[in-house]
């Protein structure tokens, strides 16, 4: 019996060993950090221990800039992508030619480097000396004037910031909703037919609400990737996100840790727990909300 | 009316129902191909002539090489490239062995306290990474491991999700066949080789196809970890050159680096475009 239970733990050993120093003894540390007051990471000593890093991280202007930034991506593209992803994952799965060649174009930016693929991005929607650049070229073919769309105001390169996101999101949508809506029993389709219901009630009162758990599960994960948003900025305007006004709460974290304006683990990690907070808590009430809606 | 008009009705309708419908999935393709498009016309364009358009034209009669000459000379690339892929092969390599190992352990053995750990297992899979990265930050910073393979592949190679994925694949596998291998005397070990692995080839052909993908795009804890040029992989890389590359704004030579940059994985998912899918579709995350 002995020798059984060793040989289990023996082979569980890799996992736990990784795990403990890269997984359980920082999460504990994070909360340690993020109570230390004034720690400096070269003599690694602090002097005190309460809420004061706490209070530093919600009253730094960068911080707030960052949070509005997030709540704003997140308001925006979560509700967009879903929707336009339902759009076409239903026209997906009603049309039969040409429909894998879609479905594998479709997927193409969920295999590509977010970093890379932004500078494309970039050079579409930036103005140079040289050239307006294609978007801005577009947006004067239609008679609107030029506008700086990277180094520009605030709302344009929040608009690029948002398109760019939806685009990297979109793939993983698409492709679960279409799983989704190909395991919807044929069986209730041919009923409403039988009882000539119109397509706009068959989707209402049949589609919808049996593939909702897989939209509520895309609103979540949704909410919770949004939130995290972080190398699409950098992709569009650079490392420099504070000065680009553009930062997110994960840009903020990382900008503390290191770089220009590193070395401060405790603010970084006060941050951190600050996003899990409200991370944590959009799930929770978005499964309440879950509770009244979906059908399972 | 008769049946007849009233079914040429509703098959006009019919048709210019599905002529909508391809039309608003062409117009989405078109989005989402055209920056692969763009990227790949930029790259040929010659620096003078990328320059001296005012309106950017949409193809070029002159393309040129170069800019992919430029890419892999002017800055380095090659190295990013090849940092990338040891990484991706070590760190996917590594985790697969891990991740066996455990997944084997919960499914397949019996030891005191299984169900408590797995438990503690599964609620790990909340933790966000943005969590530990901090303290992983410090440990390897004081470890002196910045700027090492090390460092860099060390706290990616588990993943709970992944053992989660792969024990419920090894927990479908009949008992009989294990106990009809303890009575012909096979080890554990070798049960695990012969019989679960090539059973579960499936699976981990796609755990490994996800890491690869995950890995060959990761930026943040490599950002974090390197400052020295000579470990950047091509995330870091990019950054760079964009930053500081070509000594001046040479679009195109960036998006040669793009090009190439993009390339491996657009290859990869076009070869094993029904494993990736339906991996993603199972486990995957982004979004």
């Amino acid at each position: 019996m002995d020798k059984k239970n060793l040989k289990g733990w023996l082979y569980l050993i890799p996992a736990f060993l990784f795990l403990g120093v890269f997984m359980i003894y920082p999460l504990i540390d994070v909360f340690i950090y993020s109570f230390e007051e004034g720690y400096n990471s070269a003599s690694q000593n602090f002097y005190g221990v309460g809420l004061y890093n706490y209070s530093y991280v919600l009253h730094d202007p960068y911080f707030l800039q960052a949070l509005k930034n997030t709540f704003i991506l997140v308001i925006i593209t979560v509700p967009v992508s879903t929707g336009l992803a339902l759009l076409i994952a239903v026209g997906l799965s009603s049309i039969k030619p040409l429909r894998e060649l879609f479905q594998t174009i479709y997927f193409l930016p969920y295999v590509t480097n977010t970093l890379a693929v932004g500078l494309v991005f970039m050079i579409l929607f930036k103005k140079t000396a040289y050239s307006d650049g294609l978007i801005n070229l577009l947006i004067n073919l239609f008679g609107g004037s030029s506008v700086d769309f990277i180094d520009g105001p605030y709302w344009a390169k929040m608009l690029v910031l948002c398109l760019y996101t939806i685009w990297v999101v979109m793939p993983f949508k698409i492709l679960i909703l279409t799983s989704a809506l190909a395991s919807v029993n044929p069986i209730y389709y041919n009923a409403a037919k039988v009882d000539g219901t119109s397509a706009f009630r068959i989707f209402r009162r049949i589609t919808l609400p049996m593939i909702s758990p897989m939209i509520f599960y895309l609103v979540i994960t949704g909410f919770i990737g949004a939130f995290k948003a972080y190398s699409d900025a950098v992709a569009l305007f650079g490392t420099n996100l504070n000065t680009a006004e553009m930062n997110t709460i994960v840009g903020y974290v990382y900008d503390m840790l290191y770089g220009d304006s590193g070395g401060y683990p405790s603010f970084a990690s006060a941050a951190a727990i600050i996003l899990f907070v409200i991370v944590l808590t959009i799930t929770c009430i978005n499964l309440l909300v879950s509770k009244k809606h979906v059908h399972y | 009316m008769d049946y007849l008009q009233i079914s040429k009705a509703a098959n006009i309708r019919k048709k210019i129902t599905s002529g909508i419908i391809y039309a608003l999935l062409a117009i989405w393709a078109v989005i989402v191909l055209f920056p692969f498009y763009w990227m790949l016309l930029t790259s040929v364009k010659s620096y003078g002539s990328y320059n001296a358009e005012h309106i950017p034209s949409f193809f070029t009669l002159s393309p040129t090489l170069q800019n992919y000459v430029d890419a892999f000379t002017t800055v380095s690339l090659g190295k990013y490239l090849t940092n990338t892929l040891i990484f991706t092969l070590i760190t996917t390599a590594i985790m697969m062995v891990v991740i066996v190992l455990a997944a084997f352990a919960f499914a397949r053995l019996d030891f005191k306290g299984k169900n408590i750990v797995f438990t503690l297992f599964l609620s790990l899979m909340m933790i966000p990474n943005e969590l530990v990265v901090i303290t992983n930050f410090v440990t390897v910073t004081n470890l002196d491991m910045r700027n090492s393979f090390l460092g860099l592949i060390l706290p990616s190679v588990t993943s709970v999700f992944y053992i989660y994925l792969l024990k419920e694949n090894f927990a479908q596998i009949p008992d009989d066949l294990y106990y009809a291998a303890k009575v012909d005397g096979t080890s554990d070990y070798r049960y695990l080789r012969r019989v679960m692995i090539p059973i579960c080839k499936p699976t981990l052909i796609t755990i490994v196809i996800l890491k690869v993908i995950e890995c060959w795009n990761s930026y943040v804890w490599p950002r974090l970890i390197t400052d020295d040029p000579d470990y950047y992989l091509v995330s870091n890389g990019i950054q760079e050159i964009r930053e500081n590359g070509f000594g001046r704004e040479n679009i195109p030579a960036m998006m040669a680096a793009v090009v190439v940059i993009s390339l491996p994985l657009i290859v990869l998912f076009l070869i094993f475009r029904r494993k990736v899918m339906e991996g993603v579709t199972r486990g995957g995350t982004k979004g």
